[in-house]
């Protein structure tokens, strides 16, 4: 009974849906869908094209045996994290988000390798092997996790937005969390800290319509998650999750207003996942159909390549672009399928970073 | 009859004050809600209003008087029909009822001779501490204000952030100061949000800071135990030691005084079973000084556990420019050879006495403070059980599953061929902890307990 995101074809307005706010206070500009270059449409389809193959390849591993524990799919919510990302100052801004994080890895550009290898359980993982999916960091990237406690990551981003304040080093925080999170406690401890100190970070809620099996609608008493941050005075945007230049757009408005020092912004972008919440996930909350009916009708990645026909690239581009990234994601599993596991000795490192 | 006015305690914990002034004077009428004095604790200074109504016959204790027991009467008010001259009243070093045993020393400042301080006891010195170093006397409130003040001078990515510690100067006056010579910047008063300032804490530390998180007692953060343990202790871990959490939390921990079972709890032993934690509990300024500054320099995440009761006592603080002490190293507080008592925290100071009152019976026993609760100094209890072959384990918190349990299987494991008789843990009662005096009283561990609990395993061999 979930709404599926809704699905504009031409040039969306992302923010139509959301009211005027109730008061004169300043609040960032209207988003715009972002004007992107050919050269930039052909980017954004190669990284959500990458998560994709990345994410389809995860699955069969898991099937296989190869990958074990929780294994959370982003497949369907790719635009939300290339579009999001793609606005960010690499060098200096820093991501977080929750255990749902190989799609944000591989938008911030670390090697799939080191990725698959840390799912399959191998010493070359990014996380050499002791992490898992839902625990990987790249701290070279500016990317902090990849956080298994549902919630927790918002507190954290607002710690790393806080290093950014307290430094004075011109960066900002972005902290991922899904609309399940939205109901934890501390986001709501930590929006109140954001705005009061005017910290630089933007909260982004990925609603993919499910906590679980649990739809918005049965958990939240209010279902328009980008409200959630009004009693605290942080402006908020609804974004189609499923238009990778409408969220990028929306980036842009978010970032120019959280960098020029007036505090947090709440985003929610509205997206779907295709998958089950987990690899377990006996998906009985929700019928194939409605599944089908996104994929058919709102698929991020299939909007993106009609906008690039319309653009004039024609159909060998894309199936050069297809082979390329099957044979990325195809030496990544064989990578992480060949590499050694890690060596005994390594259950003891790492505990400590000092010796005592 | 005069109506006394006696010392009053303005907090649970309080012991003694200073009279910092006099508001009126022999003579002077008064009537109930006047000021009569300021009356300065180590926590704040706070107006003394009367009561009764009448005439000031005497005022017994003058103003600028230090180390004012609870209880001392401070003046006497003559009521309507009242001779002016009272009765002798008792004189000001007339010894208070005093709850909690402290062996504290008078102050440096106190220029009178200290009228009856205990008899010093040989106290083994801290081998990191060469002979002969010139010794400070600090509460152990100012040696961990001392430890972050300089650290804070030395590294611009310390910040400190709680609730009051910044206005306020700390509810328990542990970072007076601070908001004055390091700015708003570096110390931050947070909303009453645990969670969230634990978390935020903990992803400023990822990020780069070196924060000291203060928790107005570790009771309230227990709320905040999620960031302590699955963020800040396992990201090392997980990451594959790519990304540290160097962050310190600290305040204070366990019973304080008629504050009941949600205010008054050791967490040592919860924290002390995480791997991935540093956990510190120390028991003098010196200590306290010499450890928090190692914690804050760690790159380690570490829980930092104080005492409420032992904020005001004093101690020898080695007065050298950079006190830093190493972790996870165990002190012997006494040495001896009939048997060790191991304790940590506020155990310590029973422990000593315990010891104290042995040795008048003749029983020499080697007292060890642990100092650091993870990583354990097994070592330095281990070589102790060699010599004294008995093992008392002495612990200011529950005996399920706690420190002194830990350290009877340590014993039993790698000191079993040493051991002449069961180890021994004196511990709280098993209940929560009670409101009532009696109550509270019977179900926290005492140096009378520490006693028998020796004389029990010596007479046992």
């Amino acid at each position: 009974m979930a709404k599926a995101p809704a699905r504009k074809t031409a040039a969306p307005k992302n923010t139509a849906s959301t009211p005027a706010p109730a008061t004169n206070r300043e609040s960032p500009r209207d988003p715009a869908p972002y004007d992107a270059t050919p050269a930039e449409l052909e980017k954004f389809y190669r990284e959500m094209l990458l998560i994709r193959r990345f994410e389809e390849k995860a699955g069969q591993l898991y099937g296989l045996g190869l990958i074990g524990g929780f294994c959370h799919l982003y497949i369907g919510q790719e635009a939300v994290a290339v579009g999001l990302q793609s606005a960010l100052d690499g060098d200096k801004d820093s991501v977080i988000t929750g255990y749902r994080d190989h799609g944000h890895m591989l938008a911030y550009g670390i090697d799939p390798k080191v990725i698959m290898a840390e799912l399959t359980g191998r010493a070359a993982g990014i996380s050499r092997g002791k992490g898992g999916s839902m625990h990987m960091f790249s701290v070279e990237h500016k990317f902090y996790g990849g956080h298994g406690i549902v919630g927790a990551q918002v507190s954290l981003g607002t710690g790393l937005a806080f290093a950014h304040k307290y430094r004075g080093d011109g960066g900002i925080a972005m902290a991922y969390f899904g609309d399940g999170a939205a109901n934890q406690g501390q986001v709501y401890e930590s929006f109140n800290m954001a705005e009061l100190w005017k910290l630089p970070i933007i909260f982004v809620i990925e609603n993919n319509q499910y906590a679980m099996g649990t739809s918005v609608n049965r958990s939240s008493a209010e279902d328009q998650l980008y409200r959630r941050g009004e009693s605290f005075r942080i402006p908020g945007m609804q974004v189609d999750g499923m238009d990778v230049l409408a969220v990028r757009g929306a980036a842009e408005a978010a970032i120019e207003w959280v960098r020029a020092g007036k505090g947090p912004v709440l985003m929610e972008l509205k997206t779907y996942r295709y998958r089950g919440h987990s690899m377990s996930d006996p998906a009985k909350y929700r019928s194939r159909e409605e599944v089908q009916a996104v994929r058919d009708k709102s698929d991020a990645i299939e909007h993106l390549k009609k906008l690039m026909e319309e653009a004039g690239i024609g159909e060998d581009k894309f199936k050069a672009i297809d082979k390329e990234i099957r044979q990325i994601v195809s030496d990544a599993a064989d990578f992480a399928e060949s590499a050694p596991e890690p060596e005994l000795h390594e259950l003891y490192t790492d505990v400590l970073v000092e010796q005592y | 009859m005069a109506i006394e006015l006696k010392m009053p305690a303005l907090s649970p914990t309080m012991e003694e004050g200073t009279l910092a002034k006099w508001l009126v004077k022999e003579g002077d009428t008064v009537k109930s809600g006047d000021i009569l004095a300021e009356i300065e604790t180590d926590k704040a200074t706070m107006e003394y209003e009367a009561i009764d109504e009448g005439t000031i016959a005497s005022i017994l204790v003058p103003e600028g008087t230090d180390n004012v027991k609870v209880g001392t009467v401070i003046a006497t008010i003559a009521g309507e029909v009242e001779e002016a001259a009272a009765p002798a009243p008792a004189p000001v070093a007339a010894p208070a009822p005093v709850e909690t045993p402290a062996p504290a020393p008078a102050p440096a400042s106190a220029a009178a001779p200290a009228p009856a301080a205990p008899a010093p006891v040989a106290r083994a010195a801290d081998p990191s501490v060469p002979a002969g170093t010139a010794m400070v006397k600090l509460t152990v409130r100012e040696a961990l204000r001392d430890a972050m003040a300089e650290e804070m001078r030395a590294d611009d990515r310390i910040f400190v952030m709680g609730e009051e510690v910044a206005e306020y100067q700390g509810a328990y006056k542990v970072t007076q100061g601070l908001l004055d010579e390091f700015g708003a910047r570096r110390v931050i008063d947070t909303p009453i949000t645990e969670y969230g300032f634990a978390g935020l804490g903990s992803g400023a530390a990822m990020g780069g800071l070196k924060p000291i998180i203060e928790f107005m007692t570790f009771n309230f953060a227990m709320q905040a135990i999620d960031h302590i343990i699955n963020s800040a202790a396992k990201t090392n871990y997980m990451s594959g030691g790519q990304m540290r959490c160097p962050i310190v939390f600290r305040g204070p921990n366990g019973a304080a005084s008629r504050v009941a079972a949600q205010h008054s709890q050791n967490y040592a032993p919860w924290y002390a079973s995480v791997p991935g934690l540093i956990v510190i509990s120390p028991y003098d300024a010196a200590d306290a000084k010499g450890l928090l500054k190692a914690a804050i320099r760690s790159e380690d995440p570490v829980v930092f556990l104080e005492n409420e009761l032992l904020y005001g006592r004093s101690f020898e603080v080695p007065d050298v420019a950079d006190y830093v002490l190493p972790i996870g190293k165990a002190r012997i507080m006494r040495e001896g050879r009939d048997v060790t008592i191991v304790s940590y925290s506020i155990g310590v100071g029973l422990a000593l006495e315990a010891a104290d009152a042995l040795a008048g019976e003749g029983i020499e026993a080697e007292v060890i403070d642990l100092r650091t609760l993870r990583p354990l100094d097994t070592a330095t209890v281990l070589e102790s059980l060699k010599k004294t072959n008995r093992l008392v384990v002495v612990e200011e918190g529950w005996p399920v599953c706690s420190i002194a349990s830990e350290l009877a299987m340590v014993a039993m494991e790698q000191g079993f061929d040493d051991l002449d008789a069961p180890v021994v843990r004196v511990c709280n009662e098993d209940v929560p902890l009670p409101y009532a005096h009696n109550l509270e009283k019977a179900a926290l561990v005492d140096t009378p307990r520490v006693i028998a609990a020796v004389k029990a395993i010596i007479n046992r061999a």
